[in-house]
């Protein structure tokens, strides 16, 4: 029932504000969806806390500790950035950047966007889990190039032609998978459910699977911005509007993080060797390496933190395919922080480019004093995702290099380097935006407070005290995932 | 009557290939010409315009060495060599063990590098520009040829087509998407080999335009009618390379004379509709600027390439 | 029913045939033709799958395939085609004879990489994995080599093609709900690209994909 809910809503404000999206009330009715669905999926984690996990529609859904965890940080960070886009976009539209059809447009296919996302999460059918990823980025393709202007409409192509070719690679591992399966459970649907594959996992043909992971990784890899298949990600994350950015970021490399860390599971099962995990350390290190030394010739503000986004995907990935249970831990703590700080990052940004009417970094200065909300939240946006304690993705990164000084010792020092010029060069970049006098060119905005003090607080909390049930709900998923 | 019948085969195809080559020209002619709407001159041309060049003189060059009178004749024997060893009225061929595909295409590829040698001998700007293109259309065309062949000779395990064309016609009927694929890199080659349109046009002696008949340019006289004769032996040779590969069903057996008048019959009607489809190949499509040859020739080796694939692949 | 088997294979061989045209042909119809000619062999052959395996559902998924790639898509991009007035031939990358040995290159890798899959499965289909694996890496290299918005797409459905092929040779078809989902986003695909040809046009006033190479990395 909860399920039924959590979907429907966003479904339903999708076709609702198709209609109405362009008039005054729109966007409170996009906060409202998206408050709907973040309270739905509060109460199913309650539900899935308590009584372990769940199985409902006839096999169709499933949730366990790891995606209801997911499911109430993209329902909460969408809600947020609902808030956030209400100021935002009113201005927006205000200064003529967006029609009436485009803001029909934006608001439908953001909760359009959520519902895919959430499909994503909750199906135990390992083909929906495409299908929902594949309509996910497809609902955002068109808000990409929202703006008509040359560069968002040739980010936007890459952004479909790269993803779309990526995607159809995944497609092609999950044909394979179901291959594999079909030999084990038969034909029809059965074959494909999470949880009948996991039960079989043993017998499932290795050779089949490695060759399946491989395009899998290939395919939702470059949904989640691997390097070398990261091209479309700065082009897509700066051009859109900046609610779009910040969920792209926050929220749909995590879901892709996710499908192919349930794919890792199963492969590691069945074929008994570290291929997968391999494979994954080598992607993420690479992803950290590039990511971070990209960042030192940066112009433009939000392909600076699209850059950083690749670089902690990367970290993630390759705590995931380290391993274990430090590791792994690591992993799912970064993805909630990084989401967290990552969009509150994207909603400064996105007020700083506002003030100055442009995201190129030489030009945005004074910001502290300017408008101190949005100078201070960047601020602390940047020392926290540089991993600076007393932030949570300190906690975090600590955790992942940790275990990598165990297991992978050889490796450790490469994070680090990685890490450690990701620390330079963004504190180099932001510190003259931040500071100095106010430029005469800036402009008044009004800053949307409660989502940027929100998610740098929970940032914080989550640094210095985790809660009881987080690292109890965290370990479940640890659990899960060996 | 054993020993005997292969020879006898052999010399029952030698007098079919050099008398009824220049029919099957003529036969192209007519039909090209009702197509066009034109009257044609009858299916015995080619024969009367061999006739009138035997009987006229040679008009040589003074600086023609050995090479230049020498071409006619090696080009001629080539040709008639070949004649006899393609299976076309029968599979029982006395040199067939020892000559197969490779030397098949060998011959040609001699008869092809004389002509142009001739065409370079003389020194003059046609015969230099038809030999180049000549030579162009060739290192594209054989390698082609070759492969396409090849797959053929995979389905039957040899390269001796005489081998190659029992197995076909006496072996059980399968559909091969590889002889499909052969079969359609055959054509194309043919048309690129015999100097057909698309690729030349036989008829024609505008510079912008030549390939062949550029080579030939300074022949006359009795060189010049062995020539033809070996061109449209040449042409008469591919067609029945190809129906003998790729359709060669009603051919006699070995050792089976009292098949062959049937033989015979069946090989005219299946040349009948051969000279249809040529003429309707040469005038549905138009001739193709130069440089798309080797898109063409490219096809053809791709056709080829996956005509030997689907063989592995799919069968 | 080995009558049948060589029917399944004769009609992957016409798919591979208008992969590889797909390829080299140069005019814009004539790669719209060849389109929807691959997309009516493909739901030829699930059609015979279907009635060799004696699995029903495959009847549904081929008349969807004829519905939705032989007559809605083609249509679609038809009047795109005429819409946006397109004339031109269409330019390559790399020219054509080496586009073409690049596609034989990747047809070999492709049958040494279906290998074990062709070596365990039971199906009447197998051999043609090989084929359908071709065709989508043959949709990725037509991608790759050519400059137009409107072929790179044509591209991306061939490759989409090769996908669908791929599903029912080596397991007899996705289940039905997959495959209906992944029908439903290629529908919503075309028309995002349909709605993108306009919006390129409009800024960039050509549909030439060099154009839009602006953000280099420098920024």
């Amino acid at each position: 029932m909860t399920l039924i809910i959590l979907l429907g809503v966003s479904f339903f404000a999708a076709i609702v504000l198709a209609f109405v999206g362009d008039r005054r009330f729109a966007p409170e009715i996009n906060i409202l969806g998206s408050a709907a669905t973040f309270i739905a999926s509060v109460v199913l984690a309650v539900h899935v806390y308590y009584e372990g996990p769940m199985i409902a529609g006839r096999n169709f859904f499933f949730v366990d500790a790891f995606n209801v965890y997911l499911t109430v940080l993209t329902a909460f960070v969408s809600m947020t950035t609902a808030i956030f886009s209400r100021r935002y976009m009113r201005r927006e539209r205000e200064h003529g950047r967006v029609s009436h059809w485009g803001m029909r447009f934006y608001h439908a296919m953001f909760q359009l966007f959520i519902f895919a996302m959430l499909l994503a999460l909750l199906t135990n059918n390992i083909g929906v889990l495409w299908i929902a990823m594949e309509l996910a980025t497809l609902s955002t393709v068109l808000l990409v190039s929202l703006y008509r202007t040359p560069r968002a409409i040739e980010a936007a192509w890459k952004y479909f032609i790269l993803c779309g070719v990526g995607i159809a690679q995944a497609l092609f591992g999950t044909v394979l998978l179901y291959f594999a399966a079909e030999k084990v459970l038969g034909e029809g649907g059965e074959a494909l459910l999470w949880t009948n594959l996991i039960q079989v996992s043993g017998q499932l043909e290795p050779t089949v699977l490695r060759l399946a992971f491989v395009f899998l990784m290939v395919g939702y890899g470059t949904k989640v911005g691997l390097v070398p298949l990261h091209n479309w990600l700065p082009d897509a994350h700066s051009e859109g509007p900046t609610p779009i950015s910040a969920v792209l970021s926050g929220l749909l490399l995590n879901i892709a993080l996710y499908a192919l860390v349930r794919c890792k599971v199963l492969v590691d099962l069945s074929t008994g060797t570290n291929m997968a995990g391999n494979m994954m350390m080598g992607f993420g290190l690479l992803s950290i390496l590039v990511a971070s030394f990209s960042l030192l010739r940066r112009k433009d503000i939000k392909r600076l933190f699209a850059y950083s986004s690749i670089e902690h995907m990367g970290i993630a990935t390759f705590a995931f395919g380290l391993g274990g249970p430090i590791a792994t831990f690591g992993a799912l703590l970064h993805m909630l922080v990084h989401s967290l700080t990552k969009s509150s990052i994207f909603f400064t940004v996105g007020h700083a480019s506002q003030m100055h009417g442009t995201q190129e970094m030489s030009k945005i200065k004074g910001l502290i004093k300017g408008n101190p909300l949005v100078g201070w939240g960047l601020v602390f946006g940047v020392m926290a995702i540089v991993g600076m304690p007393p932030f949570g993705v300190f906690t975090s990164e600590f955790l992942i290099l940790t275990a990598a000084m165990k297991e992978a010792p050889l490796l450790a020092p490469l994070l680090l380097l990685g890490l450690g010029v990701a620390f330079a060069a963004l504190f180099r970049r932001v510190q003259p935006m931040i500071s100095g006098a106010v430029p005469s060119n800036q402009m008044p905005v009004k800053a949307s407070h409660i989502p940027i003090i929100l998610h740098m607080v929970l940032v914080l909390i989550i640094g210095i005290y985790m809660p009881n049930f987080l690292s109890e709900w965290f370990h479940t998923a640890v659990g899960l995932l060996k | 009557m054993n020993v005997f019948s292969p020879l006898f085969v052999m010399c029952l195809q030698f007098i079919a290939v050099l008398f009824a080559a220049p029919a099957f020209a003529g036969w192209v002619r007519m039909v090209k010409c009702w197509f066009q709407g034109r009257k044609s001159a009858g299916l015995f041309q080619p024969y009367r315009d061999i006739f009138k060049l035997l009987h006229k003189d040679v008009v040589l060059a003074e600086n023609a060495s050995w090479i230049f009178r020498f071409t006619p004749f090696l080009v001629f024997g080539t040709t008639v060599l070949a004649g006899v060893i393609i299976p076309i009225l029968s599979i029982d061929l006395p040199l067939s063990a020892t000559a197969d595909a490779i030397a098949l295409v060998a011959l040609f590829t001699i008869a092809r590098f004389f002509t142009a040698l001739a065409g370079l001998d003389i020194g003059t700007a046609f015969g230099g520009m038809g030999s180049s293109r000549e030579k162009t259309v060739a290192s594209m065309s054989e390698p082609a040829m070759l492969m396409a062949i090849f797959t053929v000779s995979l389905v039957s395990q040899s390269t001796s087509i005489s081998h190659m064309v029992n197995v076909i016609a006496h072996g059980e009927f399968v559909l091969r998407p590889s002889l499909a694929f052969a079969l359609l890199a055959f054509i194309l080659i043919a048309l690129a080999e015999t100097g057909r349109i698309p690729v030349d046009n036989p008829a024609t002696h505008l510079e912008l335009t030549m390939i062949h008949e550029a080579m030939i340019l300074e022949y006359s006289g009795r060189h010049l009618a062995l020539i033809e004769w070996a061109g449209m032996m040449k042409l008469f040779l591919f067609t029945t390379l190809g129906i003998a590969l790729f359709f060669p069903w009603g051919i006699a057996a070995a050792g089976d004379i009292t098949f062959l008048p049937v033989a015979i019959l069946l090989l005219l009607i299946k040349l009948f509709f051969a000279g249809i489809g040529l003429v309707l190949i040469e005038t549905g499509l138009a001739k193709m600027r130069l440089f798309r040859i080797q898109e063409f020739l490219g096809s053809a080796f791709l056709f080829a390439t996956l005509g030997l694939l689907s063989y592995f692949m799919l069968e | 029913m080995n009558i049948a088997a060589q029917i399944n294979s004769i009609l992957a061989a016409l798919v591979l045939l208008t992969a590889f045209g797909l390829l080299v042909q140069r005019r814009i119809y004539g790669l719209l033709h060849l389109f929807a000619w691959q997309g009516l062999f493909l739901s030829i052959s699930t059609g015979v799958v279907g009635y060799v395996a004696r699995q029903h559902h495959l009847y549904i998924s081929s008349i969807l395939t004829l519905a939705l790639k032989v007559i809605v898509l083609p249509y679609i991009l038809h009047t795109l085609i005429v819409r946006l007035k397109i004339h031109k031939e269409v330019e390559t990358v790399v020219n054509i004879p080496t586009t073409m040995l690049m596609g034989i290159a990747l047809v070999i890798f492709s049958y040494h990489l279906t290998a074990p899959i062709r070596e365990l499965s039971t199906l009447v289909t197998r051999s043609t994995i090989a084929v359908a694996l071709a065709t989508v890496m043959l949709g990725l290299l037509m991608m790759i080599t050519r400059r137009h918005a409107v072929t790179q797409i044509i591209g991306f459905l061939a490759m989409e093609n090769g996908l669908f092929f791929a599903a029912t040779s080596a397991t007899y078809g996705m289940p039905l709900v997959v495959e209906l989902g992944v029908g439903l986003d290629i529908l919503i695909a075309a028309f995002i690209f349909g709605i993108f040809f306009f919006h390129i046009r409009e800024t960039f006033d050509s549909l030439d994909v060099e154009q839009m190479a602006r953000l280099k990395e420098e920024e």
